[in-house]
């Protein structure tokens, strides 16, 4: 019979912590931050079917980096934990905090029981009334989860993206500001002898959930709504004040080559209908 | 031991109609035009004689492109259309694309049929269902209406349908004013003519109560999205019909 040879339970752990995170830190950043507008969300990412952030709730959005079945099993989850509760009970009864305390649960479980623990790091965010309700929670590998006020950077670099972002960051930035901050942000690394990169509406991701919309919030931005907002400002641009919104829902996206860009991303069929 | 059927909610239905429990949504007319369709719905709900409400909204957004309108035993009809919206959703969130308006009518189909016992006994529920169509060719047949029966059927209707107990003098009186490819507004002017002749003839179906400020819901679904018309518009057209209907009271 084959001997087992004893680990210490620290050693077990210290290995599996070891593992996730160079999963993690392989892949590329996301990066979630709160605006004047909203919450939004900016992923370095050249697929426009395979998203890294996408729609929860009403007022509630899922970023991820890492392994993509296992943090789409978690979207998937979400979803289903998120429209299960709206229906037994109230739309406004689905809260981040009760999501990221079940993505929490299913995390710790899987990091302690499993042999190998998911390679994922999770956001989930939602959008309050105004800049200082919204929340941002970070759920890691190993299930712990953190209340980050503001930013959050994940994946690849974060920590150095990370700096950028805090140094930078104000809740009552425009959206413009804010999508360039991000931008610059996921750009400060990787570059060849540590030289910004300039990264291109097609290398990237954008969504968010838009503060002043009832109803579903979640909308992604691409495309024609996309490209004003990445461009280097202008004397004009500043001076006309108003910051760019994304376009008016509901609204047939830009024809894609992804059978996900017909999706309106969100608009709120019940606004004003149910009682 | 546990005995889960004897929870309230799992309690078979006892035998014989059970019509008269709760009350009853009645008239739905809907109608495709040249950017899509309008779907309006009368505000009473009756039981037996008397009228259990005069405000019920019977016609609801599906989802960003569709509506649903409900005749029958109004909660059973209304727990419906929620599950129904939860459904489409859900799917769309979980695919990332929404499901096409077909799919989406042979899922309300199936749900229907679920309902075969109840309705058996009288809880009886029939939706209408009308969307604009996104992967239509030409955008100007992208309007499409389908109706069902109880047992599950599915059946696409040409131009305009209607359900509910006003619906034979609401069908009558589109059948001689509707034109294929008419405009949004006219659409939605034919939408409350046709109230207003269900609501002259059966007693089921409300009128525009001008007294109340009650009009008719109305919603449009077209290439920009589903939406309801505000009281104030409903209301300014529901006006003109009854001011027209003063002259000339056959429409």
């Amino acid at each position: 019979m084959a001997m087992q040879f004893y680990a210490s339970p620290e050693q077990i752990m210290r290995d599996r912590s070891e593992y996730a995170r160079k999963g993690i830190a392989r892949g590329r950043s996301v990066v979630v931050l709160t605006y004047e507008g909203g919450v939004l969300f900016v992923a370095e990412n050249v697929s426009t079917a395979l998203h890294k952030v996408s729609e929860l709730y009403d007022r509630i959005g899922f970023a991820a980096v890492g392994r993509f079945n296992e943090l789409e099993n978690l979207r998937a989850a979400g979803v289903r934990m998120a429209d299960l509760r709206g229906y037994s009970y109230d739309r406004r009864d689905v809260t981040a905090r009760s999501l990221a305390n079940a993505y929490a649960q299913t995390l710790g479980a899987i990091f302690t029981e499993q042999s190998k623990p998911f390679e994922v790091e999770i956001c989930v965010a939602e959008v309050g009334s105004r800049p200082e309700r919204d929340e941002l929670y970070r759920l890691t590998y190993d299930g712990s989860l953190q209340d980050e006020p503001g930013t959050i950077a994940m994946g690849g670099q974060a920590d150095a993206i990370s700096q950028v972002l805090k140094a930078r960051h104000r809740p009552d930035m425009s959206l413009r500001d804010a999508v360039q901050l991000a931008v610059q942000s996921l750009g400060s690394v990787g570059g060849e002898g540590g030289q910004p990169r300039k990264l291109e509406a097609s290398q990237l991701e954008v969504a968010v959930l838009d503060r002043r919309r009832p109803g579903r919030t979640f909308r992604r931005i691409t495309g024609a709504a996309l490209a004003p907002l990445l461009a280097p400002e202008d004397g004009a641009g500043k001076k006309g004040g108003a910051p760019v919104e994304p376009a008016e829902g509901p609204k047939i996206a830009e024809p894609g080559p992804s059978p996900a860009d017909k999706s309106p991303g969100g608009v709120d069929p019940v606004a004003d209908g149910e009682g | 031991m546990a005995a889960p059927e004897l929870l309230p909610g799992r309690r078979p239905l006892p035998a014989g109609a059970s019509a008269e429990v709760g009350p009853h949504a009645t008239t739905i007319v809907a109608l495709t035009c040249a950017d899509g369709v309008v779907m309006a719905g009368d505000r009473r709900a009756t039981m037996g004689n008397l009228i259990a409400s005069r405000d019920i909204e019977k016609v609801f957004a599906a989802d960003a492109y569709s509506l649903v309108g409900i005749a029958g035993t109004a909660g059973v009809g209304i727990e419906l259309m929620r599950l129904f919206q939860v459904e489409l959703e859900h799917y769309e969130k979980i695919e990332g694309a929404m499901l096409s308006l077909h799919g989406k009518a042979n899922r309300l189909a199936t749900m229907i049929r679920n309902n075969l016992g109840a309705a058996l006994q009288g809880l009886a529920v029939i939706p209408l269902f009308a969307g604009f169509d996104v992967d239509a060719e030409d955008p100007g047949h992208a309007g499409r209406i389908f109706s069902f029966d109880i047992a599950g059927g599915v059946y696409e209707e040409k131009g305009f349908d209607a359900i509910g107990s006003g619906s034979l003098f609401a069908k009558s009186a589109l059948k001689k004013r509707y034109r294929a490819g008419v405009s949004l507004d006219e659409g939605v002017r034919l939408a409350m003519e046709a109230l207003y002749d269900a609501a002259d003839d059966d007693t089921a179906t409300g009128g525009p109560d001008l007294i109340r400020k009650v009009y008719p819901v109305v919603m449009t679904a077209t290439a920009e999205g589903s939406r309801r018309l505000t009281d104030e518009e409903a209301g300014e057209v529901a006006e003109a019909v009854v001011r027209d209907r003063m002259e000339n009271p056959g429409g």
